[in-house]
Order: structure tokens, then sequence, then C-alpha cells
């Protein structure tokens, strides 16, 4: 029996996973600091802006919204399954088009800052 | 030692006379330390001798007696009657078929086991004088976890992609694969992959857990899974980025 291709995409939705499992946590905090009336230096506009206009900054959240959205493509691939969508091609060129989709919006809005 | 009558409502079943399974109640005399086995083997010998069902040790080691107890996967040696109110439904293991009543029949199982080698493929053939296979406690350790698999079934009753693809090589074989692949003794990891590193395979989990939630062993077949994932994943890339580091 031939060894399958999967983890190409598993390796990916995998390092999402991890990545999602470890950031999500600190945006939910992040964005209830300012709702609680804490303003740290950290998120004002300006910071934000100057962080995503240098090339780490760039590469990171580019790493991040890649992964993430990777992650959330192949995850709803497996859900449609297990919900018995059988049309597995079909829907897995859907769901990963629309993470290269958001991906690819990422690295242009990224390098127009 | 207090009694109290138990309701069962036994699944029966005798494919070369009956068109359909159905419902059999038996109102069982059972004492309070009694486990769901007790009730069905007072059953047998006191009430109705043709019923038919698995079993041998009565305590967790041999396997054959699980079966649907009030529609989860649990071993009826070690579902205690107590835990229960009211009418005890009890139906063979879901996802196989029936041969008589809770009695399955398990062909697909030890199919996929055999194709798994579930045993030490010796890396070298070593005369006896060579002495024995050393092991460290943390090799032992890798693997140990994975022993204690008692090929009970219930794991493939309780996971949804088995019901839904039956081709899939399931939870227990293929902990069983990872647990001769993690021993340090073995040299079979290379032909064990080409079945569980296939689409039939590791692949087709899609990480549900409820194995690990029913596995009256606490093997947990998911983590195992999850592990060859990533053991299998490290392959992949090492096969076609450096074809050249073949260990
Ligand atoms: S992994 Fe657990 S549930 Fe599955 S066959 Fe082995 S002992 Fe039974
Ligand atoms: S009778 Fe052996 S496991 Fe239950």
């Amino acid at each position: 029996m031939a060894k399958s291709n999967k983890p190409i995409v598993w390796g990916l939705f995998a390092a999402g996973g991890t990545v999602t499992a470890f950031i999500t946590p600190v945006l939910v905090l992040l964005t209830l600091l300012p709702v609680v009336g804490v303003m740290p230096e950290l998120l004002v506009y300006d910071n934000l802006h100057a962080f995503a206009g240098h090339w780490v900054g760039k590469l990171l959240l580019f790493g991040v919204i890649f992964l993430v959205l990777w992650h959330a493509a192949h995850r709803l691939r497996i859900t449609l399954h297990d919900f018995g969508v059988r049309a597995d091609s079909a829907v897995a060129v859907i769901v990963y088009l629309a993470a290269a989709a958001g991906t690819l919006a990422a690295a242009y809005f990224l390098l127009r800052i | 030692m207090s009694e109290r009558i138990v309701e069962l409502e036994v699944l029966r079943f005798n494919p070369e006379t009956d068109a359909e399974p159905r419902f059999q109640r038996y109102s069982v005399p059972c004492m309070n330390e009694w486990v769901v086995l007790d009730a069905l083997n007072h059953v047998k010998e006191a009430i109705d001798p043709t019923l038919s069902y698995r079993w041998s040790c009565h305590m967790a080691v041999c396997g054959s007696c699980g079966m649907m107890i009030n529609g989860e996967p649990k071993l009826a040696c070690k579902a205690f009657l107590r835990a229960y109110d009211g009418v005890i439904r009890v139906e063979p293991l879901a996802n196989f078929p029936i041969q008589r009543d809770l009695v399955t029949v398990i062909d697909d199982f030890i199919t996929k086991l055999k194709r798994v080698k579930p045993y030490l493929v010796p890396k070298s053939d070593q005369p006896v004088e060579a002495g024995e296979f050393r092991q460290t406690p943390a090799e032992l350790k890798r693997y140990k976890q994975y022993t204690l698999c008692i090929n009970c079934m219930l794991c493939y009753a309780a996971c949804p992609e088995y019901a839904l693809v039956p081709k899939f090589i399931g939870p227990a074989a293929i902990s069983l694969a990872h647990r001769y692949n993690e021993d340090s003794r073995d040299g079979g990891r290379e032909e064990r992959q080409q079945e569980i590193a296939s689409g039939e395979g590791v692949w087709e989990c899609s990480f549900v857990g409820a194995c690990s939630e029913v596995c009256p062993e606490h093997v947990d077949p998911a983590g195992a899974l999850q592990q060859v994932k990533i053991r299998s994943t490290v392959d992949w890339y090492q096969e076609h980025l450096m074809p050249w580091s073949k260990k």
C-alpha cells in the first residue's frame, strides 16, 4: 500500500493548530484590556503600525495568518467529512483556495505597509 | 449482601432464522456488587440457555466481553450494575456484523491486526550466545502504555470514522503498530509504515478521541495516532526533501 501524501496538508494543519492554541488566548486577553479601560502603550495604533512595518513584524504576521488560515481550512474539511459530506476533493479545493486567497491578501496588504 | 431485580433488555438475533434483531427482556435477581456479565451468566444458567455472548476471564484481561451497555461500548465484566438505574440495554458491539445475539464477527479487526505486524521484527538475526537485547527504562517507557491493549475492540465500536469508512485500519491496530515501531529492539517500522501511513491508515483519523474515552486499559489510542501522524509527517519530509537521509 502506498504511503499517503497527507503529511503536506497535515503538517501545516498541526503547526497552525499549535500557533492558534498559543496565540488565541493572548489575543483575547489583549482585546479585553481596552474593554476594561486599560490601554497599554503597546496597543496604540502607531506602535502596531510600526510593528507591521518592520520586516520581522511582517514575517511574523504573515506566518501566523498563513498557518491559522490553513488550520481553519483543514479543520473545516475534516468537519464536513465527519458530517457525512463525501465530496472530499471538491471540499478540499474550495477550503484550501479560500485559505490561499486569505494568505495572498495578507501578503499584499503587509507589503503595502 | 443485598439483592435487587435488574431488568435487562438484551438484543437477540440469529441470522439463520430471524429476519431482524429484536430485544428480549429478562428480570434478573442480582447481587449489588455484580457486573453486567454476572447478570448475563445468571440468565444463561437459570433463565434462558439459548443466549449467546463471549467472555472468558471476568477480570478485564481477555478482551472478549465487549458489548454496548446503554449505548456505550463497555467490558461487561467491568460494568457494575450499581452504576445503572432502570432497564439496562445490552447490545453487541457497534460497527461489527452480528454473528448471533451479543457475539460479533471480528474478522475485519483480525485481518487489520495481521496487516500491521503486531510483533517484534528483529533488526538483525543474533545467535543466542550474543545475549539478551537490553533496554533502558526510558526506552521501555516510550511504548509501555501501548502494550496494555487487550484487543477488546471497544475503540472500534466508539470510532465514528470507522463507522463511516470501514476500511480504516482503526485505533487499536495502529496503536499496536506504534507500540512496536517505538520499541528500540524492533526493525520492522518501514514495513508497518506501508500500512499505517497509507490513506486507509492513520490519515483517516480526525482526532475525535472517542477511542481513548472508552478504552478500558487507558491505552490512549488517540494519543498514539497523533504521534504516528507526527512521525509519518517527519518521514514524508525526509523522504521527499532529503532523500539522501535514508535511515
Ligand atoms: S486500544 Fe483500548 S479499547 Fe482499543 S482494543 Fe485496545 S484495550 Fe480495547
Ligand atoms: S471477560 Fe475477559 S475482559 Fe471481560
